[in-house]
């Protein structure tokens, strides 16, 4: 018999998601964090860690009146904030403080900030940017075509992505888009990067996120309803050069951290009740399925396209409609982790019935880095 | 139209844009691994991090890898053009454009063969692909 020792005990995301230009990112982490602090009863002063990616942490700390005896500004991509709550877990187990802050805040859409969040690489503009792939939708796109070619994955699987993900998104009212799409309506839209078409794309929004760990102990002092770490998560890079990945086909970084999860946490495949798996574009869950051993290598396409994941399906992915739907501030880990919690919670709009264990799992950058963890209502196991 | 992006040369990979101003594709090769090359340009080996490294000439032939056909807006470029991998004989895969060659799924097959060819940015030469001439061998 295994016991929790972390928490979640405070979640929450920003006031409004889309776009909210009456702030600025440094405002909108505040806004999150505020929020989560409220979710669970807790004011700066009981802040002892903080934690954040793309950001500088200790303006964060400054600018919400926190004094921090630890904290952590690992900043690898949207998935940093899966990373850093792994981190937090280990650092309270560790006792370098007891009660840690995770936020996010990125004004994505109306670009009020100073800075971008991802730190420029020196060998990928120097040997990819000056071939013209200068974005997000045609950097991450770049190894698809052989991995279709590899492995079978077709177009219209990718399109059967963004359907079902629509369909997830039609439940959250906060959602971004909420109208049901058709394979044909993705298929039609807008050429971005061949064969990337629009609908196969992230949105572009405002929005933050924020969540409070503390040790299981402590947890039944909340209000909340504490969601439990189970395990200690996993996390893997492979770099910022997408060209250089070792297989087009499937994600080094994906594998290695998802085994770690697993491992970690003792469970197997079909334990999984919600999966969230990050998808800036809609090959993301394909790899995901496939590089976490949900199916085998080339199943992935098959597998979404023929309802498993949608609602009703055997195995409950991206609920919240996912970056394609949700929404997406550019990191979008976070989100992925506020809907995990919310499916734990028992409270998410698309609340998956008697759901007692949820893998998260991200990826930062354009396949760099990735991470990934286990969240459950159990605290025995 | 603004100009096309010129790299930022750093120390450890100037021989590199020297060699392309030459006509030459250079890449480092590792002498513990037996010659391996590898890319991008370092002064040490990514697989087994010896200093015993080489710099070697590639034959210039290669084959398309995978691509994308970018329709969003580059510096220097006219949407759509062709963003490409290339795998090169000697094992290593680079980013390049596929020159001489229409940016359409039909005429960018993949395994394709593709060689080296450069392309003249002010004094800079990048190097560049297209596919191979007599090369559907």
């Amino acid at each position: 018999m295994s016991r929790a020792t972390i928490a979640i005990v405070g979640a929450a995301e920003t006031t409004r998601l889309g776009k909210v230009p009456e702030l600025s990112q440094t405002g909108l982490h505040a806004d999150a964090a505020l929020n989560a602090m409220a979710d669970c009863g807790l004011t700066p002063a009981d802040i002892d860690g903080i934690a954040t990616g793309g950001h500088d942490v200790a303006e964060i700390a400054q600018y919400l009146g926190i004094t921090p005896s630890w904290y952590d500004g690992t900043s690898v991509g949207g998935c940093s904030f899966i990373t850093l709550v792994r981190h937090a877990a280990a650092a309270i187990q560790q006792g370098l403080c007891t009660t840690v802050l995770v936020t996010h805040g990125e004004s994505g859409r109306s670009n009020n900030r100073n800075h971008r969040p991802i730190f420029p690489s020196m060998q990928q503009q120097e040997f990819e940017s000056i071939y013209g792939p200068l974005v997000p939708p045609s950097r991450f796109t770049l190894p698809v075509l052989r991995k279709m070619k590899d492995d079978g994955l077709t177009e219209e699987q990718l399109a059967m992505v963004a359907v079902v993900q629509r369909e997830w998104a039609a439940f959250h009212p906060r959602a971004t888009m909420r109208d049901p799409i058709t394979v044909d309506d993705v298929l039609t839209s807008k050429m971005i990067a061949y064969p990337f078409r629009l609908l196969m794309c992230c949105l572009v929004s405002d929005g933050g996120g924020a969540l409070i760990l503390t040790s299981a102990e402590r947890a039944k002092d909340f209000p909340t309803r504490p969601v439990y770490l189970r395990g200690s998560g996993g996390e893997s890079a492979e770099g910022p050069m997408i060209s250089q990945m070792e297989s087009f086909s499937s994600s080094r970084a994906f594998r290695l951290s998802g085994k770690a999860a697993f491992e970690s946490a003792d469970i197997g495949h079909s334990d999984v009740d919600h999966l969230m798996i990050y998808d800036a574009f809609a090959h993301l869950p394909v790899y995901g399925l496939e590089d976490l051993g949900f199916v085998g290598r080339g199943e992935g396409g098959a597998f979404i396209a023929e309802g498993n994941t949608r609602p009703g399906g055997k195995l409950p992915l991206n609920t919240n409609g996912g970056g394609l739907s949700y929404m997406h501030s550019g990191m979008y880990g976070m989100y992925a982790l506020q809907e995990a919690v919310r499916q734990m919670r028992g409270i998410s709009p698309a609340q998956v019935e008697g759901a007692k264990l949820s893998v998260v799992h991200g990826v930062g950058g354009m396949f760099s880095a990735a991470a990934t963890v286990v969240m459950t209502t159990e605290e025995r196991w | 139209m603004s100009e096309r992006q010129v790299p930022t040369i750093y120390p450890e990979t100037r021989f590199y844009w020297d060699g392309a101003k030459e006509g030459k594709l250079l890449l480092n090769a590792c002498t513990p691994c037996g010659g391996k090359a590898y890319f991008p340009p370092r002064p040490f080996c990514p697989t087994c991090g010896s200093r015993d490294v080489e710099v070697i000439e590639a034959s210039g032939k290669g084959t398309l890898h995978s691509y994308i056909i970018n329709h969003l807006p580059a510096p220097g470029y006219e949407p759509p053009f062709t963003v490409a991998v290339v795998m090169l004989e000697e094992g290593v895969k680079m980013v390049s454009n596929i020159l001489d060659c229409p940016a359409e799924p039909e005429a960018l097959v993949l395994d394709m063969p593709l060689e080296v060819t450069f392309e003249q940015r002010g004094d800079i030469a990048v190097p560049q692909f297209r596919p191979r001439k007599g090369g559907a061998a």
